[in-house]
C-alpha cells in the first residue's frame, strides 16, 4: 500500500506527545490573561486632572484614520463653563467599532493625547447602531475610569490602562519611550505647562520631568 | 428454564443493557476529552466533574429537538433506519463474555448474556444487518449526499467485513470453537492469541475501524465531501440513535478484539472473586483498545475511497488468506502430532 507506515507511526507519536502537554486553553471569564503593554484595545477619550476634556475638536484623528471610522464635530467652548481648555472642544465624537482596525494612528495624530487606546476589548453589539460609540461611552469619568457598555468581566483591567500612554512615545520623542509623561494613571493627565514652566515647578507629583512635553504648550 | 433462571437472565440483560449505555456515554465523553488533550485544548468541562455528563446533556438536547423529515423521504424506511442501526449494535454485544461467571444462591450466573455456539457468526450477522441502516438511511433520505454515503457504506462495509471475518478464522482454528467463552478459555492467563496471531489482530483492528466507519475510514460520513454522509438529513433523536450506534459498535469491536486476541477476561486474579477480576481485566483491555480508536482518529487523515478499497481487497484479504492457510497447516501438523503445541489453545 502506498501509505507510508513510518509516517503514521511518527504522527501517532506527535499526538501522544501532545496528549501529555498542558492545554493552551484559557478559560476566559474565569482566567484572565495579562494583557501586554501597548495593548491596542478600545479607545477612550481622556480628561485632565481637573476634569476638563482633553479633546479640542481638531479632527486630526478623523483625518488620519485609515478606516474612516471616526466622526468629530468641534464646537466653541462656552465662555462661562468651558468643557476643554482653549477655544474649542469636541462637541460630537463618534467611533464606529465595526470599522475600526485598532491601528492607533488616531492616538499618534492627537495633539493633546485626548484619544488613547485602552486595555478594554470586551465588545458586544446587538445591532449596528450600538457599535457606534459616542462621547457617552468613550469619555472617561471625571475620576479617570473608562466607561463600558454592559457587564464587565475584567474590572481590574480598567485600572491597568495607564499602559496606553506608553503605547506611543509622546509626540514622537523617543526619550519618552516607556515613561508616563502626562498621565499618571488611567484617563487622567495634567494640563499642559504654562510658558517657562515644567512639571517639577508646577509641583505635580508622579510625573516625569518635562523635557519636551509635546510642544502643545506654545 | 425455571423461574430463578429466568430472573437471573432478565436481570443480567437489564444490567448489561444499562451498563452498555453508561459505558457508551463515557466513551463519547472520553473521545472528546482524549481528542481535546491531543490537540492541547481542554474539551468539555462544564457539565459534571470534568464534563463527564456532556453526553447526557447532548442526549437530552437532541431528544427535545425537532426531528425534521425531508419532504422526499421514504417515510417508513427513513424511520426504520436508525432503529436498524441501534438494535443490531445492542444485539451484537449480547455474546461477549465479561468474566468467568460466579455462583450466587447455589446457581451459576454466567457473565455473558448468551453463550451461543455460533457466537462469532452471530456477531458477523449483526454487523451485516447494521450496514442496512446506513444503506437504507442514505437511500430513503431522498437527497444526494446521503445516497452517496449509503452507496459507499454498502461497498466499504461489505468488503471490510470479508477481511474482518478472515482475520477471525485463525482464532477459530486455534480455539477449535466459535463459542466466545470457549475462545477465551482456550487462551491461557498470559498466553493470548495475540502472540501467534499478531498480524490478524492488526488486520482485525483495521477492518474494525472500517467496519465502524471510524476515521481514517469514515468515507461513509465524510464531512468534507458528503456533509454528514448517510445521516445528513437526520436530526434530533434519530440522529442521536445513529451516533449512539456508532459508539456502541466501537465498543463491540474493541470488546471482540479483546475476546479474540487479548485473552478476554483472562488475567491474574490477586484476591477475592475471579468474576470481578475478570470484569476488571476485560474492561481494562477494552478501554485500551477504545483509546487506540480515539488515538487513530485524532492522528490519521481520511484516506481516498479507491485506496480504501484497494487496501481492503489487495492487502488485507490476501495476506489474511495466506496467514490463515499457514496457521491451518501448522495446526494440522500439530494435531497429527508432528509439532509441539506452540500456540496454546485446544
Amino acid at each position: 500500500m502506498a501509505m507510508n507506515l513510518g509516517a503514521i507511526v511518527k504522527a501517532m507519536g506527535v499526538t501522544m506527545h501532545n496528549f501529555f502537554r498542558k492545554p493552551v486553553t484559557i478559560q476566559f471569564p474565569k482566567e484572565i490573561k495579562e494583557k501586554p503593554p501597548r495593548f491596542h484595545g478600545r479607545h477612550v477619550l481622556n480628561r485632565y486632572e481637573d476634569g476638563m476634556e482633553k479633546c479640542i475638536g481638531c479632527e486630526l484623528c478623523a483625518g488620519v484614520c485609515p478606516a474612516k471610522c471616526i466622526y468629530v464635530r468641534g464646537a466653541d467652548n462656552p465662555v462661562d463653563a468651558p468643557v476643554a481648555p482653549g477655544e474649542r472642544y469636541g462637541y460630537v465624537y463618534e467611533i464606529n467599532f465595526l470599522r475600526c482596525i485598532f491601528c492607533a494612528l488616531c492616538v499618534e495624530a492627537c495633539p493633546t493625547e485626548a484619544i488613547t487606546m485602552s486595555n478594554l476589548f470586551e465588545f458586544s453589539f446587538a445591532d449596528r447602531d450600538e457599535a457606534i460609540f459616542g462621547k457617552d461611552l468613550l469619555l472617561v469619568e471625571p475620576d479617570g475610569t473608562p466607561k463600558h457598555q454592559g457587564e464587565w468581566y475584567d474590572p481590574e483591567s480598567l485600572k491597568e490602562s495607564g499602559g496606553w500612554m506608553r503605547a506611543v512615545s509622546p509626540s514622537g520623542n523617543a526619550a519618552y519611550e516607556g515613561i508616563a509623561s502626562w498621565s499618571g494613571e488611567a484617563g487622567r493627565g495634567v494640563p499642559p505647562a504654562e510658558l517657562g514652566q515644567n512639571a517639577e515647578t508646577a509641583g505635580v507629583a508622579g510625573v516625569a520631568p518635562a523635557v519636551n512635553n509635546g510642544g502643545h504648550d506654545g | 428454564m425455571d423461574f430463578w433462571g429466568f430472573l437471573i437472565k432478565a436481570i443480567s440483560v437489564i444490567v448489561v443493557f444499562f451498563g452498555l449505555l453508561i459505558f457508551t456515554m463515557l466513551t463519547v465523553w472520553g473521545e472528546r476529552k482524549v481528542a481535546s488533550y491531543m490537540q492541547t485544548r481542554i474539551g468539555p468541562n462544564q457539565a459534571g466533574p470534568g464534563g463527564v455528563l456532556i453526553t447526557l446533556a447532548d442526549g437530552i438536547k437532541l431528544f427535545f429537538k425537532e426531528s425534521i423529515v425531508p419532504l422526499r423521504a421514504d417515510r417508513i424506511v427513513y424511520e426504520l433506519a436508525p432503529i436498524l442501526a441501534m438494535v443490531p449494535a445492542f444485539l451484537a454485544f449480547a455474546i461477549i463474555p465479561f468474566g468467568p461467571g460466579f455462583n450466587i444462591i447455589g446457581r451459576f450466573v454466567p457473565m455473558q448474556i448468551a453463550n451461543l455456539n455460533v457466537g462469532l457468526l452471530w456477531f458477523l450477522a449483526m454487523s451485516s444487518i447494521g450496514v442496512y441502516s446506513s444503506m437504507l438511511a442514505g437511500w430513503s433520505s431522498g437527497s444526494k449526499y446521503p445516497l452517496l454515503g449509503g452507496v459507499r457504506a454498502s461497498a466499504q462495509v461489505i468488503s471490510y467485513e470479508a477481511a474482518m471475518s478472515l482475520a477471525m478464522v485463525p482464532v477459530v482454528i486455534l480455539a477449535g470453537s466459535m463459542e466466545l467463552q470457549d475462545i477465551v478459555n482456550a487462551q491461557g492467563t498470559y498466553w493470548w492469541f495475540i502472540v501467534p496471531l499478531v498480524i490478524p489482530f492488526f488486520f482485525f483492528f483495521i477492518a474494525g475501524l472500517a467496519e465502524t466507519n471510524r476515521p481514517p475510514f469514515d468515507l461513509v460520513e465524510a464531512e468534507t465531501e458528503l456533509v454528514g454522509g448517510f445521516h445528513t438529513e437526520y436530526s434530533g433523536i434519530r440522529f442521536a440513535l445513529f451516533y449512539l450506534a456508532e459508539y456502541i459498535n466501537v465498543i463491540t469491536i474493541s470488546a471482540l478484539a479483546t475476546t479474540f486476541f487479548l485473552g478476554g477476561w483472562q488475567g491474574p486474579v490477586f484476591f477475592g472473586l475471579p468474576g470481578l477480576w475478570g470484569l476488571i481485566w476485560f474492561l481494562l483491555k477494552t478501554s485500551i483498545l477504545i483509546f487506540i480508536f480515539f488515538w487513530i482518529r485524532v492522528t490519521v487523515p481520511r484516506i481516498r475511497y479507491d485506496k480504501l478499497m484497494q487496501f481492503g481487497w489487495k492487502v488485507l484479504i490476501p495476506i489474511n488468506l495466506v496467514y490463515t492457510m499457514v496457521i491451518a497447516f501448522l495446526v494440522a501438523l500439530q494435531v497429527e502430532g508432528h509439532l509441539p503445541n506452540w500456540f496454546g489453545g485446544r
